[in-house]
C-alpha cells in the first residue's frame, strides 16, 4: 500500500500509528527465551532491564534530538532508590519502581532546566558533567551507598506475594519484560500523540518551533522528566533482580553503553533500543567469552561497522531494504 | 480591535559598533498590506527580528493592538497572534506538510502537551490542517515528507505554518526568495487572498510585486526607517531613487 493511494487526511495519519504484523511478531518472539534458551533467561531479563533503558534514551534522543552521554544518573537513582528501600525492610517490587521512577523523575525534573537551554556540544558535556558528579557524589556518602563496596542487604519479596525470584532467571526474565511491554505501551502512544509530533518537530528544526508558538522548553522539561522516571525504573529492576547495586550503574560506561545500543539499533523508531540492546548484550556475552580481557575490541568494531554500513542503525538500514524489495518485486 | 496592529517606538540595536536599527519608528495599521524594502545590509531581516523576539532591542518598545509585548518570549507573541515566516525555508525535513500544519494548530489551540491521547482523535485539528494546505493547493503532496516538496511548495508550506497560528500580523521575510518569477507570482497571489484581518508585512525585492500587492511601502536605509508612503509616492520619490531603485550612490 502505497502513501498516494489512501484517500483522506485522518486514514493517513492512522495509518501511521496502527500496530503492524512485524511489531506482533517482535512482541511474540520476546517469549521465545523461555522455549528455546531456558539457561539464558538471566541475561534475557539484563536485555530486557538494557531494552527498556535504551528506551528511555531514544526518547529523548531519538524522537527528540536531546542528545545524552550521561542517562545512567537517572538509571543510578533509581537502582539506589530501589536498592535502599528494599535495604531498609521494604522489598516489594513494585513499590520499589514506583519509588525509583518519582526519585529518578525528579531528579530529571530538576536538571532539564538546565537541560532545555543548551543543544549539542554543550548538551553532551553538560549531561557529561551532571553523570559524573551524580557518581562521585554516590561515592563520597559510602554511609548510604556503600560507596565503591556497593550497596548491600537487598532483598526482593515475591512478586505479588507469588512469584519468588528463582536463580535461573525465570521470574526474573517475566517480570523484566512485562514491565518493558508495560511501558513500551505508553511509550508508543506518547509518540503518536500531540505531544510525540511536537517532539519531531523539535528534534527536525528547535529553532523554528517558537515561530509556531511552541514552547520548546516546556516540552524538553516534560520528555526528559518522563525518560528520567523510565531510566529509573529500569535501574530499580537491575537493582532487583541482581539484588545487588555498585556505583558502576551510575558510571559513564553506562551511559556510553546505552548510547551504542541505541546507535545500533537505530533511534526514532522505538524499537531500536530493544534491538540494539539484545544485539550489544548477546554480542557482550559471546564475546567475552572469547575473550574475556578484550571484548570491548569487538563492541568497537561492530559500532564502527553498524555506523558506516547501516547509519541509521540496525533497523533503519531494515527498512531500507524492505522499501527497496517493496519498489523491485 | 485596536486602530494599530503592530507598533515598534524608538527601537535601537546595535552589535558592537554596527548600528542594525536606529531609533526605528513603525506603525502598522490593522489590516494593511505593507511592503519594507531597501538595499541589502539596511537591516529588513534584524527589523522583523526584533519585533518578533528573536533579538532583544537595545531600547525602544514593541507593541501589539494595545499590549506592550517586549519583554514577551518569541513563542508567547507568536500565541497573541505575531507571526513570522523565514527567509531561507526553515522547516521539520522530515514531518510531512500535514504533520508540520497539524502540529502548528495542536500548539495553538494547546493540545501540543497531551501525551496520552492518540493524535488521531484530534479530528478538527487534522481537518483545519488540511483546509490550510487545500487553500495553498498543497492538499495533494500533503502526505509527502516537507524534504521531498518542490522548492515552490516548501515556501507555500512556510506560509501553510504561519496560518496555522492564526495570526493577526504576519511578517513575511522574502516570501518569494530563490523561487522562479511565475511561482512568485501565484505565491503573492496566495498572500494577496489572505483575510484582511490579517495585517501583512512583507520584505520583497522585486518592485513590481511590491508595487502590485503592497497598500503601503517602507523603505529602510543603515538601520533607519527613510520614509513610508504609498508605492506611488515612493516610486516618485528622489531619495528613494538614489539608494534604492538603481541610481549610483555617488553620481
Amino acid at each position: 500500500m502505497t502513501i498516494e493511494t489512501i484517500a483522506g487526511p485522518h486514514d493517513h495519519l492512522r495509518a501511521q500509528s496502527s500496530w503492524r504484523w512485524s511489531e506482533i511478531a517482535f512482541w511474540l518472539a520476546t517469549l521465545l527465551p523461555f522455549v528455546l534458551t531456558p539457561s539464558y533467561l538471566v541475561l534475557a531479563s539484563q536485555i530486557a532491564i538494557a531494552a527498556l533503558f535504551a528506551l528511555s534514551l531514544d526518547l529523548i534522543l531519538g524522537f527528540s534530538g536531546i542528545i545524552s552521554l550521561g542517562h545512567a544518573a537517572y538509571f543510578g537513582a533509581g537502582a539506589y532508590t530501589a536498592g535502599l528501600i528494599s535495604k531498609w525492610g521494604w522489598g516489594e517490587p513494585l513499590t520499589g519502581l514506583l519509588l525509583a521512577g518519582l526519585v529518578a523523575g525528579a531528579l530529571g525534573y530538576l536538571s532539564s532546566f538546565i537541560i532545555a537551554r543548551f543543544r549539542h556540544l554543550a548538551l553532551i558535556m553538560i549531561t557529561l558533567g551532571l553523570g559524573l558528579l551524580l557518581q562521585e557524589a554516590a561515592n563520597s556518602a559510602s554511609w548510604l551507598t556503600g560507596g565503591s563496596d556497593g550497596l548491600q542487604g537487598i532483598h526482593s519479596w515475591p512478586i505479588f506475594g507469588v512469584f519468588r525470584f528463582d536463580l535461573y532467571g525465570y521470574t526474573a526474565y517475566s517480570y523484566a519484560l512485562a514491565v518493558l511491554f508495560v511501558i513500551f505501551l505508553v511509550a508508543r502512544r506518547l509518540i503518536h500523540s500531540p505531544f510525540g509530533l511536537a517532539l519531531r518537530g523539535i528534534r527536525e528544526n528547535g529553532q523554528r518551533m517558537p515561530a509556531i508558538g511552541a514552547p520548546t522548553h516546556a516540552h524538553i522539561r516534560t520528555i526528559y522528566t518522563i525518560a528520567a522516571v523510565i531510566a529509573g525504573i529500569a535501574g530499580a529492576m537491575l537493582a532487583q533482580t541482581t539484588e545487588t547495586v555498585s556505583l558502576e550503574v551510575l558510571g559513564f560506561q553506562r551511559s556510553a553503553d546505552v548510547l551504542v545500543m541505541l546507535i545500533i539499533g537505530g533511534p526514532g523508531c522505538l524499537y531500536g533500543g530493544l534491538v540494539g540492546a539484545a544485539v550489544y548484550m548477546v554480542a557482550r556475552d559471546q564475546f567475552s567469552g572469547l575473550n574475556p580481557q578484550f571484548w570491548y575490541f569487538w563492541i568497537g568494531l561492530l559500532l564502527i561497522a553498524v555506523v558506516m554500513i547501516v547509519p541509521d542503525g540496525i533497523l533503519g538500514g531494515l527498512a531500507r531494504l524492505m522499501q527497496r524489495a517493496r519498489i523491485k518485486p | 480591535m485596536s486602530e494599530n496592529a503592530l507598533a515598534a517606538r524608538g527601537v535601537n540595536k546595535s552589535f558592537g559598533s554596527l548600528v542594525v536599527a536606529a531609533d526605528v519608528d513603525l506603525v502598522l495599521p490593522a489590516g494593511v498590506r505593507y511592503a519594507l524594502i531597501g538595499p541589502n545590509g539596511a537591516g529588513k531581516t534584524t527589523l522583523i527580528n526584533l519585533m518578533t523576539g528573536m533579538l532583544r532591542p537595545d531600547a525602544g518598545r514593541i507593541s501589539l493592538g494595545d499590549e506592550d509585548i517586549t519583554a514577551l518570549a518569541p513563542e508567547q507573541r507568536v500565541q497573541r497572534g505575531l507571526v513570522r515566516t523565514f527567509q531561507i525555508n526553515s522547516l521539520f525535513p522530515h514531518l510531512t506538510a500535514l504533520e508540520s500544519v497539524t502540529l502548528a494548530v495542536c500548539e495553538r489551540r494547546g493540545v501540543a502537551q497531551t501525551w496520552w491521547r492518540q493524535l488521531t482523535a484530534y479530528g478538527h485539528e487534522i481537518d483545519e490542517a488540511y483546509d490550510i494546505l487545500t487553500a495553498l493547493s498543497l492538499a495533494p503532496v500533503c502526505h509527502r515528507r516537507t524534504r521531498e516538496l518542490a522548492y515552490g511548495q516548501q515556501r507555500l508550506l512556510e506560509i501553510a505554518l504561519a496560518l496555522a497560528t492564526r495570526p493577526k500580523v504576519l511578517l513575511l521575510d522574502e516570501p518569494a526568495a530563490g523561487v522562479p518569477r511565475e511561482e512568485s507570482k501565484e505565491l503573492f497571489a496566495a498572500i494577496a487572498g489572505l483575510s484582511h484581518d490579517i495585517t501583512v508585512l512583507f520584505i520583497e525585492h522585486d518592485m513590481e510585486l511590491v508595487f502590485r500587492f503592497a497598500s503601503r511601502v517602507i523603505v529602510m536605509v543603515g538601520g533607519r526607517v527613510l520614509l513610508e508612503g504609498t508605492p506611488a509616492e515612493i516610486a516618485a520619490d528622489p531619495r528613494v531613487r538614489a539608494v534604492y531603485l538603481g541610481k549610483a550612490r555617488h553620481g
